[in-house]
């Protein structure tokens, strides 16, 4: 039995078990039980969407402290490109890697430059036999679990390739080794994470064995030391990504790198569920490749990330503008392909937490026996119930985990049953008294 | 809407009507919800959602209207459209990948690009198109469940 890690877990105290977040969810992972929101762990794909709509700051992303770099000898951070849209009237992408070696870090390695690396491993499987069109980025981990719990039938789809976090942390490991002569158990590798799903792939990662990673630091966590350095710091010249690598923080960053054509970049969870069920339905089998990237504009869009993300998109325009480092080469990218694991180990297994039963006639059993209650139900998906939808109270009914008086409309039906016959039991005098006036009104 | 009195056996019939592309493709979501939590393996369902989706735009595109009924069994999967008109002349040429009797406007929309049922035949382990011009047209598709 698979064991469940999650970055996205509720804060008790602070949620008022109101509906917002069961609504929201995509994968219908969240229910409200005895007044506070209970997250089914085999659903949750970690897209962070509850964090962003949770009115009271209940849903939180549990990311590693700064604290944790310090067992390390050697402390590495690997920022995301999100990072550099962060910051008001920064025009230097320096000033900000800078600030990382300032807040305890000795080593830089931008994800942004391994991207590149992903790109053109991208445009290698583009060029493959026998692929499933069209090809699906492998970039965004909560739509690959997404993929896994709701369809299931697209992960052949999926890109066999390494994030651009896992490449970083294995080139800037050895470089570091490399370079200082030391032991791989002595470095510690850190991402500077926009999105919880990240986090969660660290810990628990979607076709390998372990991550090259030793943990991930929450955008928001390092804010404000961020900050105060980059105000006073003086740029070292630690930059080394193009403009390539580092679009890949926006929607379309990642194709874009591609120089295909016939390709749709989606961002939003919703919308990527909207386009996989087209792809679910054979209408985009023309279509090479698609980069879905759960939080809206991209990954500057992340639940962990402190600036809106039109404003960081705008920024990262016009920060690559100054930029003018050339991609990596094909041939370095050949040396590079030596020297990492840049094709995903394991395959990545479905999650067949959607179904009734384990066997096909119980199931459809279960599915009809659903059906009636359903039908039994008002149908207006209001949510008090503590389940997303009456469909979803129906389901879950079926399952043993709720009843229907859960509803309160058929909670009032039968309070009011119950009143009616309290009063005919009332209206009923025993034989003896029959013929007595009733002088009690 | 399911009437099959047996019970591991589901049967719902979803209204299609011709020319309607705000609904076209509620009916295969549905199938595909339904499939998935029966717990029908996944390439399969690939196959089911790809002929039911076919042949539900086919009853907007080219019927006059009808019905699309879902029939689940252990061992199947059974989608029939039933529609009211006008009817298949030529079945074989309508077999033929590329032929096409779609309008300008289904094909402005991007569809009717002459694979429909074509696509639906390599999806399916059988179909079978019963029609008469001038009334309408019995499409079944089965396909098999594994099981």
């Amino acid at each position: 039995m698979e064991k469940y890690y999650h970055s996205v877990t509720l804060d008790q105290d602070k949620c008022m078990g109101c509906t917002n977040c069961i609504k929201r969810c995509p994968t219908e992972a969240i229910r409200v039980r005895e007044g506070k929101a209970v997250i089914i762990n085999e659903r949750c794909i970690d897209c962070g969407e509850c964090i962003l709509i949770c009115p009271y700051h209940a849903k939180v992303a549990v990311t590693d402290p700064l604290s944790k770099i310090q067992p390390f000898r050697y402390k590495i951070a690997l920022p995301a490109p999100a990072l550099y849209g962060q910051f008001k009237d920064i025009k230097d992408i320096n000033k900000i890697l800078s600030s990382l070696l300032e807040i305890g870090f000795d080593e830089v390695f931008e994800v942004a430059r391994a991207a590149e690396y992903v790109s053109n491993f991208i445009k290698e499987t583009l060029e493959a036999d026998g692929l499933s069109k069209p090809l699906i980025s492998s970039a965004c981990p909560a739509v690959v679990r997404l993929i896994q719990v709701r369809f299931p039938e697209l992960l052949n789809n999926i890109a066999r390739v390494e994030s651009p976090m896992e490449i970083a942390a294995q080139l800037a490991r050895s470089e570091f080794m490399e370079k200082h002569n030391v032991s791989s158990d002595e470095i510690g590798v850190f991402f500077i994470t926009p999105c919880a799903a990240k986090m969660t792939s660290i810990k628990n990662p979607i076709g390998n064995e372990k991550s090259n990673v030793n943990g991930a630091i929450s955008i928001l966590e390092i804010y404000s030391l961020i900050i105060d350095k980059i105000k006073v710091n003086k740029p070292r010249n630690l930059q080394q990504a193009s403009r390539t690598g580092i679009k890949w923080a926006v929607s379309n960053g990642e194709s874009s790198s591609l120089g295909i054509e016939n390709y749709l970049a989606v961002d939003g969870i919703h919308n990527v569920i909207r386009v996989l069920e087209e792809i679910e339905n054979n209408k985009l089998n023309k279509l090479d490749f698609l980069e879905a990237l759960c939080c809206t504009g991209g990954c500057v869009g992340g639940p962990l990330t402190f600036e809106n993300n039109y404003v960081a998109n705008n920024r990262i325009k016009r920060l690559i503008k100054e930029v003018d480092t050339s991609p990596v080469s094909l041939e370095n990218t050949g040396l590079v392909k030596d020297k990492v694991n840049w094709k995903l180990q394991k395959s990545i297994m479905k999650k067949s937490v959607l179904k009734l039963d384990q066997s096909i006639s119980s199931a459809i059993k279960k599915m009809k026996e659903m059906d009636r209650i359903y039908d039994s139900l008002p149908g207006l998906d209001c949510g008090s119930c503590g389940s997303p939808s009456c469909r979803t109270l129906a389901e879950d009914i079926v399952r043993g985990v709720a009843s229907e008086m859960d509803c309160v409309f058929k909670l009032r039906e039968r309070v009011k049953s119950l009143a009616e016959e309290m009063i005919e039991i009332s209206d009923k005098l025993p034989t003896s008294r029959k013929g007595d006036n009733n002088n009690d009104t | 809407m399911r009437e099959n009195d047996k019970d591991n056996i589901i049967e719902i019939s979803f209204p299609v009507k011709s020319g309607d592309f705000v609904a076209a493709g509620d009916a295969s979501s549905k199938t595909k919800q339904l499939l998935k939590q029966i717990g029908i393996d996944p390439a399969i369902i690939r196959r089911a959602s790809i002929a039911c989706y076919e042949a539900e735009i086919n009853l907007v595109i080219h019927s006059m209207g009808g019905t699309l009924v879902l029939l689940i069994t252990p061992v199947e999967i059974i989608i029939r459209t039933e529609d009211i008109g006008p009817g298949i002349a030529d079945i074989d040429l309508a077999m033929k990948e590329g032929y096409t009797t779609a309008s300008d406007s289904s094909r402005e929309l991007g569809f009717g690009a002459g694979m429909g049922l074509p696509n639906m035949q390599r999806c399916a382990d059988n179909v079978e198109i019963v029609s008469k011009l001038g009334s309408g047209t019995v499409l079944t598709i089965t396909i098999k469940t594994g099981a």
